[in-house]
């Protein structure tokens, strides 16, 4: 397990050595963040307490979403890129004739590229928030480690879902597009344009129950201490029961690709 | 000599697909390996040479296991690789010229740091090791250096060290030299030399530079459309390719062409004249019987390419 250790360091490193790009990361969320939280004030204001959030918890919501936004690659940025590049050349022969797991290298790498991103581009555009808006911050400790929590957990989900799209381009030889229809529906169902609760009937329902609302929806609703108790332990259960679904779902489909390389040369 | 590689008519055959029409999709299949037969001795140093599409790529992907033979029995080091390959990975090293195993944006230190985790190497002989490639490739002043800022040389160097820290006991060399620099050239060369004999590993050298070989290697073997079609020293290789060496004259003047017993002028263009001779000979006597006759201002010789000596192969078979 060390050896996965030293790769999740290595990628959280290797993000912190482009300090520009950070610094315009941070600069760009923040942004998004004002262009955001006005327009959700002004819908707030017409509609009150729309999908059970006034408008402080509805701010909040924004630049939760902002925070999380680089973490979870839900525009794109993961580690997906690289390894669907590296399926795409051929690389990823190389990769086989080391002794480690594929799924596992590649979580360690994505956890570390998410953390890095947690911090450096998510605490700042989330304590400009802060001072710029009144803000629902939890009052406890126990909510922020019970929403730390919840976004690993999403880490996770938001993992399993990528790296099911990167694997496609074992078969589709070019995996962009596919990463392109999962960038779509990430951003839509993990609840990133509007929160999920605000839709009515089956769409949301359904919209809820889908993976991605692991990602920003539940932990955000966690923050604003919508859920606590056994409300919180469904939330948990949810979340890792998609986790451990899709990452089966990966592996099996790593199986497969393997024996394809394997067997075809890729 | 004990067999540590053995391959027992090896083949792997792909299948295409082509389209053929709207829809319709043509199946055909191509022998990329095809009966191949040889084995390596523990601490030999051998070349695998052949043109693009040759199957050497094909052959080490084998022997690592990354691709299973669709026939023919292949052992290294008694395991077979497409079974066990993660157990095999913690005992051969692979570098393959232009891909890199490092770590692109961090310091060269830090993928050593992930070799060391990756193959579970004892602290005390990381250490030894790292010291060992550090001192003999030179890379002192290179483990703190981002990966993407070393030349294409000390990278090359660099994923040589990282091919050997957990002591593979045969080492798999896909084009080492390729795009290196003279002085890069020999650092390499003398490092895989010192390897192989102070450590009895096993290498398996694939290139396209015949001077590798020259300078490496005892046997070395040929393999076209996935065939064996030589195994033996370097030396025969030349007689039977009759392979040329050309020795590139700057005269003084614009001369007739140079006529010597020792080799034949096959071109002349204004003062630089181009002799061939066999690959077999030295030099040396060609160049001071030069020297002695002619008004020499500057030389150069240029080695036979490997993909002449295989095309002067094919053209001696298909005379016979």
């Amino acid at each position: 397990m060390r050896l996965y250790g030293v790769v999740m360091v290595g990628w959280f490193r290797r993000y912190a050595t482009y300090r520009m790009a950070t610094a315009a990361g941070v600069f760009t969320n923040t942004a998004f963040g004002f262009i955001m939280a006005y327009t959700y004030t002004a819908l707030w204001d017409e509609r009150p307490q729309l999908g059970g959030y006034d408008v402080s918890q509805a701010v909040t919501y924004v630049w939760l979403g902002q925070a999380l936004l680089m973490a979870c690659a839900l525009m794109g940025g993961g580690f997906e890129d690289e390894l669907i590049e590296r399926i795409r050349t051929g690389d990823i022969a190389t990769d086989l004739y080391r002794p480690a797991d594929l799924q596992l290298w590649w979580l360690a790498c994505d956890l570390g590229r998410a953390f890095f991103h947690l911090v450096g581009r998510g605490v700042i555009p989330m304590a400009i928030g802060a001072f710029a808006f009144d803000l629902t911050l939890p009052g406890s400790a126990l909510t922020w480690i019970a929403f730390l929590v919840c976004v690993v957990l999403g880490l996770l989900v938001s993992f399993a879902i990528r790296f099911l799209v990167a694997l496609s381009a074992f078969w589709l030889m070019d995996g962009s597009g596919m990463a392109q229809i999962s960038w779509l529906a990430g951003m839509f169902f993990s609840g990133m344009l509007l929160p999920l609760t605000v839709f009515p009937g089956t769409l949301g329902e359904v919209a809820r129950a889908l993976p991605w609302s692991s990602v920003l929806q539940i932990p955000a609703d966690v923050f604003l201490g919508k859920r606590t108790g056994w409300a919180l332990a469904e939330a948990y259960a949810f979340q890792a029961g998609w986790a451990l679904a899709l990452l089966g779902a990966g592996r099996l489909l790593q199986t497969a690709a393997t024996r394809r390389v394997v067997l075809q040369g890729g | 000599m004990e067999a540590f590689i053995e391959l027992d008519g090896v083949e792997k055959v792909f299948d295409v697909r082509r389209r053929a029409g709207l829809l319709r999709r043509e199946k055909s299949q191509v022998r990329a390996v095809d009966g191949l037969s040889f084995t390596v001795a523990r601490g030999e140093m051998v070349g695998y040479i052949g043109p693009n599409g040759a199957g050497k790529s094909t052959t080490i992907k084998m022997l690592t296991g990354i691709l299973t033979p669709s026939g023919g029995r292949l052992r290294v080091a008694g395991i077979d690789p497409a079974r066990e390959r993660t157990r095999l990975a913690r005992r051969i090293g692979v570098v393959f010229g232009q891909r890199t195993t490092l770590w692109w944006d961090l310091p060269l230190k830090d993928s050593y740091r992930l070799m060391h985790r990756m193959y579970r190497i004892p602290d005390q002989r990381f250490r030894e090791n790292l010291e060992r490639c550090v001192e003999l490739l030179d890379l002192g002043e290179l483990l703190e250096v981002p990966v993407r800022q070393l030349s294409l040389g000390q990278r090359m160097r660099g994923d040589i060290a990282a091919a050997l820290l957990h002591d593979p006991e045969v080492l798999y060399l896909d084009e080492p030299t390729i795009g290196l620099d003279v002085i890069s050239k020999a650092k390499v060369r003398d490092f895989l030399r010192d390897l192989n004999a102070d450590r009895g590993t096993t290498v398996l050298l694939t290139t396209h530079d015949l001077t590798d070989i020259e300078q490496l290697c005892r046997r070395v073997m040929v393999i076209d459309h996935g065939r064996l079609m030589y195994d033996g020293a370097l030396a025969g290789l030349h007689e039977v390719g009759e392979s040329e060496r050309t020795l590139i004259v700057d005269l003084e003047r614009e001369l007739p062409p140079v006529v010597i017993d020792l080799a034949r002028t096959v071109r002349v263009e204004g003062p630089r004249q181009w002799l061939a001779f066999p690959a077999s000979q030295s030099a040396a006597p060609l160049v001071s019987a030069l020297a002695a006759r002619y008004p020499v201002m500057d030389l150069s010789l240029r080695e036979p390419d490997i993909e002449a000596v295989i095309a002067k192969m094919y053209a001696g078979r298909s005379g016979q």
